[in-house]
Formats: C-alpha cells, sequence, structure tokens
C-alpha cells in the first residue's frame, strides 16, 4: 500500500533498486551488449564471492537493430509491445528497430512469471536504465571521436548529433568504442519518468506479434510440430484426486493409430501428476477417438458436492468463526447505530477457460535431457515439478516458453508440464499433449466460492458508524485453500470507526488457485454492492457517499484515498452522474484498489423486465504513466467484457466432480453482449503498474449497481440468473 | 483410411487418414496447417473457422474426406502477404491480446464483408456470434470491422480508377 503512496523523483523511482547495474561487452558479431542486473551472494555462503544476475539484455547490432531479451512470456497482456517501447523512448531509436527475442527459463534471470501484473512494474527500472546507459555509452563513444565535451551531442532516431560542427555518428557506427568505455554507475544516468517527457510512451501502438497472429503462424504451445512428434491424451478421475484401479489399455492400444496406452500411478498432489491413463498416437484426433472407448474404474477419494458446500455454509453462517479483525467495539456500535443494513452476498466457483486447452510438448533426448516446450506463466514451477515426480535433476531440464493463449492465473501451476514429461519419458519419442476443453474445465484450480454477511451500522450523521464482515470460505487443514483468502486490512477496515472480520471454512478436496486479481475479482462485487445498499438505505448518493468514505481514515489507510477518489470522481464525471434517466435505464458504480493499480467503473444498463443490456462502461484509471496506450486500453476493455462474462457463469461440483465441461454448459460472453467501454487514464507521475488485473474487480460491482437502478432487483448472488436477472 | 486430395488456400493437398476426421485435425496434425486452432471440439467457440467456398464453417465438426472439390481458406491463405483488408484493420485497431481466437474472428469478419459490404453494429454482433474471446476484444472487433470496409471500398475505389 505505502508503495502506492509514494511520489516519484525524476530520475529515480522510489522502489528503484539502486544496486542495479550495468554491464557492457562487445559480442563477436559486432553487437554491443548491454546488460542490466544485481551482482548476488553466491550460494557458496562462506566464499563472500558475488555472481552477476542479469535482469535483461539489449542487444544493438552491427544493423541497427535493438534487441531486448526478454526472460517472461507472452500471454496477452502485452509486454512483448510495451517493453520495446520502454528501451526505444530511453534510447532514442524508432520503435520499430526495437524487437522482442523470448529467453528460455534460465536461473541467471532470476524471477520469470507472468503473474500478479508485475512485468510492467518490474521491468519499468531496467529496461529504462538499459535504453538510457546505451545512450549515455553511445554518446560518450561519439564525444571522444570528434574532440566535444558529451554535454554538446544530442540524439535522434538511432544517431549521435554534434549540432554546432554538423557531425553526426549512427548508432552502428559506435558499437565498438562504446563497448571499449566503462559501463556509467546507474545514478549517472537521468531516466525518463513524467508522462510529459515521453515522445513515445503513452500512444497506441499495435503489438508486435499481430502479422503472425493475423497470417497463422505458429506461435503458441500447441502449434509445436517437431520430426517425429507423436499426440498423448490423458484421461484423469472425474473427481479430482481419484486413483486407477484398472484400465482396458490393452483394448486400446489395438485401436487405429494408437502407439501406446498405459497407466500412470501419478501422485497426491492436486497441482502435480494425478493419477491416470494416457493414450498416444499419431494424431491427436485418434488418440481422442481411442479415448472413447476408455473404460477406467476409478478409486475416487472424495464426493464434494455444491449441495454439501451450501448445506454446510448455512450451518457455519450463524456460528461466530475465527475473528481476522477487530477495531473499536462492532456491537456496542451496531446496537447505537441510528439504522442498521444486513445483507448476505455469496459467489460460486468459476473456471479460467483459457480458449488455448492446456498443453505442453517434450521430448526426452537420449543424453538423457529433457527438453519441454510449454505455455507456462510460471515455467520455473514446471521444472520444479518435473524434477521432483521423475527424478530428473532440474539442469537436465530445458524449458522453452510458447506464448501463451490466455493465462488468467491458470498457467501457474503447471499439472500439464509434468504430465508431458512424464508421458515423453514412457515413450521415447517427441509427444505433444493436448488437453480436450472437458479436461481443462473439469481439471481447473478454480476461484472458490464464497459467501459474505454484512451489517453496517448507520450513525447520526449518515456514515458508517460499524461494519461486521463474516467471510465464509474455503479450507483444507484449517487455512483457507489457494485463492480464498481475504486479508484482514482490505477496505473498509481502516475507514470505519468500528470493524471486524469473521472468518470460516468449509473443507474442501477441489482444487483451487489464483484467478485473474485472485480474491479482488470475486469479493469487491460483494463490497461494492453492499455500499450502494447502506448509501441508499441512508438516503445518501452512491458516488457522494463514496467519496465521503475515502474521505478519512482510522489509523492507516487501506488504500490510497485520493488516488482511488480521483479514479471515481473521473469515471462519473465522464458518465455524466447524476443526469437523469428514462425508466429502465440506470446507472451504476464502484471503485478498487488491487496490484498497485487504481480503477473505478461506471456502467449504464437498459432493462426490459428481467432482461438487461451493458451498453457502456466508463472507467477512471491511476497506473501512474501508460506506456502503450493500445495495451492498456485492451486490458481495461478486456476486464470489463471478462467481469461480465464471468458474472453470469458457474462451476458446480457433484460426486467431487465438475458438472460443467464445455463451452456449451459454461457459456463465455458473445459479442452481443459486449459493451462499449471508454477509458480515461489520470496520468499521474507515480511509477507504472501493470494493469492486466485491477480493472476487472470494480466491474462486476458497477454493473450489478446499475442493474439494480434499473431494475429495482439487488444481486446478491452470482451468477446473475440466481438473481433472475439475464444480459 | 481413406486417399483423396483437398483444395487448401489454392493448393492441392494429397492426404491419407482415417474416413471420419475432422478437417481441423488434417490440417493440424497432417498438414502443419496449425493456425487453424482448438477450442472446444463441438463447435460452439469458433476458434478452427476456416472458409468453405467462402462461408465459415466450424472445421472441428466437418470431415475432411467430405470437402473434396471444395474450395478450403485457412488463415494462412486469406492474403498472400497479410494484406486483406480484415487484416489491416485488425492490426491497426490492434485487436489482439492473446490472439488464439483470432484466426476464427478475422475469417468470420472476412465472409460477412462479402456478403454485407458495409455492416452496422446489429449485423456484426449476428455474424460474429458464433466466434468466443476469452480476453474480451468484442469491442475491438465491431471497430475494426468498420474500419476494413472502409479499406475495402477503398480498394474497390481505387481499382475502378486504375
Amino acid at each position: 500500500m505505502k508503495r502506492a503512496t509514494n511520489r516519484t523523483s525524476p530520475g529515480f523511482g522510489p522502489g528503484m533498486n539502486r544496486r542495479s547495474f550495468l554491464q557492457v561487452s562487445l559480442l563477436a558479431s559486432g553487437a554491443l551488449l548491454i546488460g542490466v542486473g544485481r551482482c548476488v551472494e553466491s550460494t557458496a555462503s562462506d566464499s563472500g564471492d558475488q555472481t552477476w544476475a542479469p535482469n535483461l539484455y539489449v542487444r544493438i547490432g552491427p544493423d541497427g537493430q535493438v534487441t531486448i531479451v526478454s526472460k517472461n512470456p507472452e500471454a496477452g497482456q502485452g509486454v512483448k509491445t510495451a517493453f520495446p517501447m520502454v528501451v526505444a523512448e530511453c534510447l532514442d531509436v524508432d520503435w520499430r528497430d526495437v524487437r522482442v527475442e523470448q529467453a528460455p527459463l534460465d536461473d541467471r534471470y532470476g524471477r520469470q512469471v507472468v503473474g500478479g501484473s508485475r512485468g510492467t512494474p518490474d521491468g519499468w527500472d531496467d529496461l529504462r536504465i538499459a535504453g538510457a546507459g546505451a545512450r549515455h555509452l553511445l554518446i560518450a563513444a561519439a564525444a571522444a571521436r570528434w574532440g566535444v565535451p558529451t554535454g554538446e551531442c544530442s540524439t535522434a532516431s538511432g544517431s549521435v548529433i554534434h549540432e554546432s560542427s554538423g557531425q553526426s555518428a549512427t548508432y552502428a557506427s559506435l558499437l565498438e568504442a562504446a563497448a571499449g568505455l566503462p559501463a556509467p554507475a546507474v545514478s549517472e544516468l537521468r531516466l525518463k519518468s513524467r508522462p510529459e517527457e515521453f515522445t513515445l510512451l503513452g500512444r497506441f501502438v499495435p503489438g508486435v506479434d499481430n502479422p503472425r497472429i493475423l497470417t497463422g503462424q505458429p506461435l503458441f504451445g500447441c502449434d509445436v510440430r517437431l520430426e517425429g512428434m507423436l499426440y498423448a491424451v490423458f484421461e484423469k478421475c472425474p473427481a479430482f484426486g481419484g486413483k486407477v484401479r484398472s484400465a482396458n489399455v490393452e483394448a486400446i492400444r489395438k485401436l487405429p493409430g494408437v502407439t501406446h496406452a498405459f497407466v500412470v500411478e501419478g501422485t497426491t498432489n492436486l497441482a502435480g501428476l494425478m493419477p491416470g491413463v494416457a493414450i498416444v498416437a499419431d494424431s491427436w484426433w485418434q488418440a481422442n477417438e481411442a479415448r472413447k472407448q476408455l473404460k477406467v474404474d476409478w478409486a475416487a477419494t472424495h464426493a464434494d458436492s455444491s449441495a454439501d458446500y451450501e448445506r454446510q455454509a448455512e450451518i457455519l453462517r450463524t456460528q461466530p468463526g475465527a475473528t481476522l479483525r477487530a477495531d473499536g467495539d462492532v456491537e456496542s456500535a451496531l446496537a447505537a447505530a441510528r439504522q442498521v443494513v444486513e445483507a448476505s452476498y455469496y459467489y460460486p466457483f468459476v473456471a479460467h477457460a483459457n480458449l488455448e486447452p492446456q498443453n505442453c510438448t517434450a521430448l526426452l533426448h537420449e543424453s538423457g535431457r529433457l527438453e519441454l516446450w510449454a505455455p507456462s506463466q510460471n515455467p520455473k514451477g514446471g521444472r520444479q515439478l518435473i524434477a521432483e515426480t521423475l527424478g530428473i535433476p532440474e539442469d537436465r531440464i530445458h524449458v522453452n516458453l510458447a506464448r501463451i493463449g490466455g493465462g488468467f492465473g491458470r498457467r501457474l501451476v503447471n499439472d500439464f508440464m509434468v504430465e508431458a514429461a512424464w508421458i515423453a519419458r514412457e515413450v521415447r519419442r517427441p509427444v505433444q499433449l493436448q488437453w480436450t476443453r472437458e479436461d481443462d474445465l473439469g481439471h481447473d484450480f478454480y476461484r472458490p466460492a464464497a459467501w459474505h454477511h454484512f451489517r453496517a451500522g448507520i450513525g447520526a450523521d449518515g456514515r458508517m458508524s460499524a461494519f461486521d464482515h463474516h467471510f465464509v470460505t474455503f479450507g483444507r487443514d484449517g487455512r483457507p485453500v489457494s485463492g480464498a483468502d481475504l486479508s484482514p486490512g482490505h477496505y473498509p477496515a481502516g475507514l470505519v470507526p468500528n470493524f471486524r472480520l469473521r472468518q470460516s471454512l468449509i473443507e474442501t478436496h477441489v482444487p483451487t488457485g489464483p484467478w485473474r486479481s485472485p480474491g479482488h475479482s470475486a469479493y469487491c462485487w460483494a463490497y461494492q454492492s453492499f455500499f450502494d445498499e447502506v448509501a441508499l438505505a441512508a438516503g445518501r448518493d452512491p458516488l457522494e457517499f463514496r467519496l465521503d468514505l475515502l474521505s478519512r481514515s482510522y489509523g492507516e489507510p487501506p488504500l490510497d484515498l485520493a488516488r482511488t477518489a480521483g479514479t471515481l470522481r473521473v469515471a462519473a464525471e465522464k458518465a455524466g452522474w447524476g443526469r437523469s434517466l428514462p425508466a429502465g435505464r440506470g446507472l451504476g458504480l464502484a471503485f478498487h484498489f488491487d496490484h498497485g493499480g487504481f480503477v473505478s467503473h461506471v456502467a449504464e444498463v437498459v432493462a426490459d423486465g428481467r432482461q438487461v443490456r451493458v451498453e457502456k462502461v466508463w472507467s477512471g484509471i491511476d497506473i501512474g504513466p501508460v506506456i502503450n496506450l493500445s495495451g492498456a486500453r485492451n486490458q481495461v476493455e478486456g476486464c470489463v467484457v471478462d467481469a461480465l462474462s464471468t458474472a453470469q457463469l458457474e462451476i458446480t461440483f457433484a460426486e467431487g466432480a465438475a458438472q460443467q465441461g464445455n463451452f456449451d454448459s459454461y457459456g463465455l460472453l458473445r459479442i452481443p453482449q459486449a459493451p462499449e467501454v471508454e477509458c480515461h487514464f489520470i496520468q499521474s507521475d507515480h511509477p507504472p503498474s501493470g494493469l492486466g488485473e485491477p480493472p476487472i474487480a470494480p466491474a462486476t460491482p458497477a454493473i450489478a449497481n446499475a442493474i439494480f437502478a434499473a431494475t429495482g432487483t439487488r444481486i446478491r448472488a452470482l451468477p446473475f440468473r440466481r438473481s433472475g436477472i439475464s444480459v | 483410411m481413406s486417399k483423396f486430395s483437398l483444395n487448401i488456400n489454392g493448393v492441392s493437398h494429397p492426404l491419407d487418414i482415417p474416413d471420419d476426421m475432422p478437417l481441423l485435425w488434417a490440417l493440424r496434425d497432417k498438414l502443419d496447417l496449425v493456425g487453424t486452432r482448438y477450442g472446444c471440439g463441438i463447435g460452439v467457440c469458433g476458434s478452427c473457422t476456416v472458409l468453405v467456398n467462402g462461408a465459415p464453417v466450424q472445421s472441428c465438426r466437418i470431415k475432411a474426406a467430405a470437402l473434396q472439390g471444395k474450395e478450403i481458406t485457412t488463415i494462412e491463405g486469406l492474403s498472400p502477404d497479410g494484406t486483406h483488408p480484415v487484416q489491416r484493420a485488425w492490426h491497426d485497431e490492434d485487436v489482439p491480446q492473446c490472439g488464439y481466437c483470432q484466426a476464427g474472428q478475422v475469417l468470420t469478419a472476412a465472409a460477412l464483408l462479402e456478403r454485407n459490404a458495409d455492416p452496422d453494429d446489429a449485423a456484426i454482433d449476428g455474424a460474429m456470434a458464433g466466434v468466443l474471446c476469452r480476453c474480451g476484444t468484442y469491442p475491438r472487433i465491431r471497430k475494426a470491422i468498420k474500419l476494413a470496409a472502409r479499406y475495402r471500398a477503398d480498394e474497390s475505389a481505387a481499382g475502378a480508377k486504375s
């Protein structure tokens, strides 16, 4: 939270790691190589040695081409375009002369994860240092050649210029001389940080991979084709964690095209290699056809069901639960309140549903080295998992990173990687494991369901004097499962004088995990819908009520109040909040802060009875400077559509298994239901944060509040149809 | 198994595949034309859309052998150099996020513009409703189709002059 409230001084961000430094060298090709990294203590702790740990490399070739070696893969979040733009801005070259080369998984790079909206904030300093550092060296090389002070030299589009003498030199002609100079200290570099300093950043730049995407070139994990490659399917127990008692693998092996069929005993790690049956064939279709003849006798280990979860939740709501936070005296404040508002909210389990179903290609080389091509958000985690499960040392496992056909957090878990590795070792041929859509929806790491029971006291001044919250969520061994926790510091803690948060856990055997803006994308809807209920009960305007709520705090504020209120004001102003609307039309709003970004939305909904249409969403966003306007807008538009889509979906369980198998029963939003989205960025000079996650959380409640305004129906249960609303 | 040839992107491709193999898997696993992508296998997501005699068809639900003598266009063959008006508009409006569904979107849009040179939002929504985008690029798809319609009109105007 503090990070978000700090201000940037010119040149240095508050989070900037001053231990970063530059390493410069000349490659045999004549290219200048700039590395930005840190020195880390050698693993041999008493040696006192330090090892160079690069974060990224930038290479300037003799042809003037600039290449960034990027350690993180692209999943549609736009880093492959945004990163070159930052380098181009600071190096002063045409951005079209900068491209990204995907690095494989390599320990030297440290964290290689797509997640937490961290690509931009983590890359911001190093990309600027690389660009500015290279420019600094090239200017020094030119100044020395001409015998002029560096201060008299400037740059433009890949050349150093000495205006008074009329001399100029291309960067390409200076590479060798620059490599011979000492690398500048990072503190010597002046890094552009304010929107008004940028010439390229903040512009609308189409994605660098568009030409390949739009002509159908191989890009994704499932597009990998290797000589002699076979195709695999892997059937697991529909009830998570079930074991194979027996399977008709002999009969399967005789089916057309099938080369292998075998049982995989597997492990008990839900996020690892689960038990199942592998079928391998000459084409994927034949493997999957053979699977239709597969008969497995499963030994299920549990029979979790949504109906049972609901029964348990009903019992738990009347019990006290564990108190996670208590400020002031909630019970006394509720007793003294002018008015008490009480409501319960429920959201279901949902799936990630990446459009590219999970897949991985693996090859065990004769040398014993295992090579993989994986669309993973967390490839290092995958390599560790494979090493532990197969007993192959990590340094014998090489992971190539493919473009990811949708991440949303699903591919932080690498079950598909370890399955492919296991099958490839059995088969001794290159194998591509391709999940079906049914595998994908039936074996996800779901965003967990939860119940929120709220009570709010309204004081004589019309403000919230007390907030009591009982959170009924899912756990295992007494702790919330992945994606099911809630920070005790989350607002309205700190915004209300008397506050209490209690938690109860329902035991679950269902695999859960992070889902785009984990937690936030679910519970923000509950909070922000309830705030509307409280505001309206107190006779206050929902916007005025929220701005007032954000006007003071009790102790440490739970979020930057001024930046949050700023986004709310912008969204409300652009939407014309307060304008008179005909019957059947309504506006709703919500604010939120997560993953470093502040976003508020106002939604406009038109209703015909209980059938509603979300016409338009206005967004106020503060993520510091915008790097690529197109990429930034794309994330906001995508998050709004994702929120509306997900608000109509649910995964339910029976007999320990998911009941939705494909897009016929898990119907993602289609184009006719998609609203127009209008983005308004507050171009503050805070360090930039990522935008892959922050816009999604407030979108659901803005829409739900607009539905209330248009129809009078308060949505307290998701998906919308549980509240009688269809979109 | 049966042996036959398919006319794909103007080229005759010999195949020797099971009688009932869908076109999608013939393209991906036998011809290495991987730009046509699998999303659901039941014809509801549209990722695997190709054009058969100019009309959008979900290649996961149609047998390859049934398409002998037909003209099949995949994303690889929409234009020789990626300059079809829809491809240019998709780039200029920067439609793709992850990009996985976009082959199906682009081909469906190209077929729409052949039928309707100037579609409004309702026509766009009607024609494009069969192709899912998990990233939510729908608002841009609407814009890009309108831009492609302009590019197409400009092309035919230029063609008429010359």
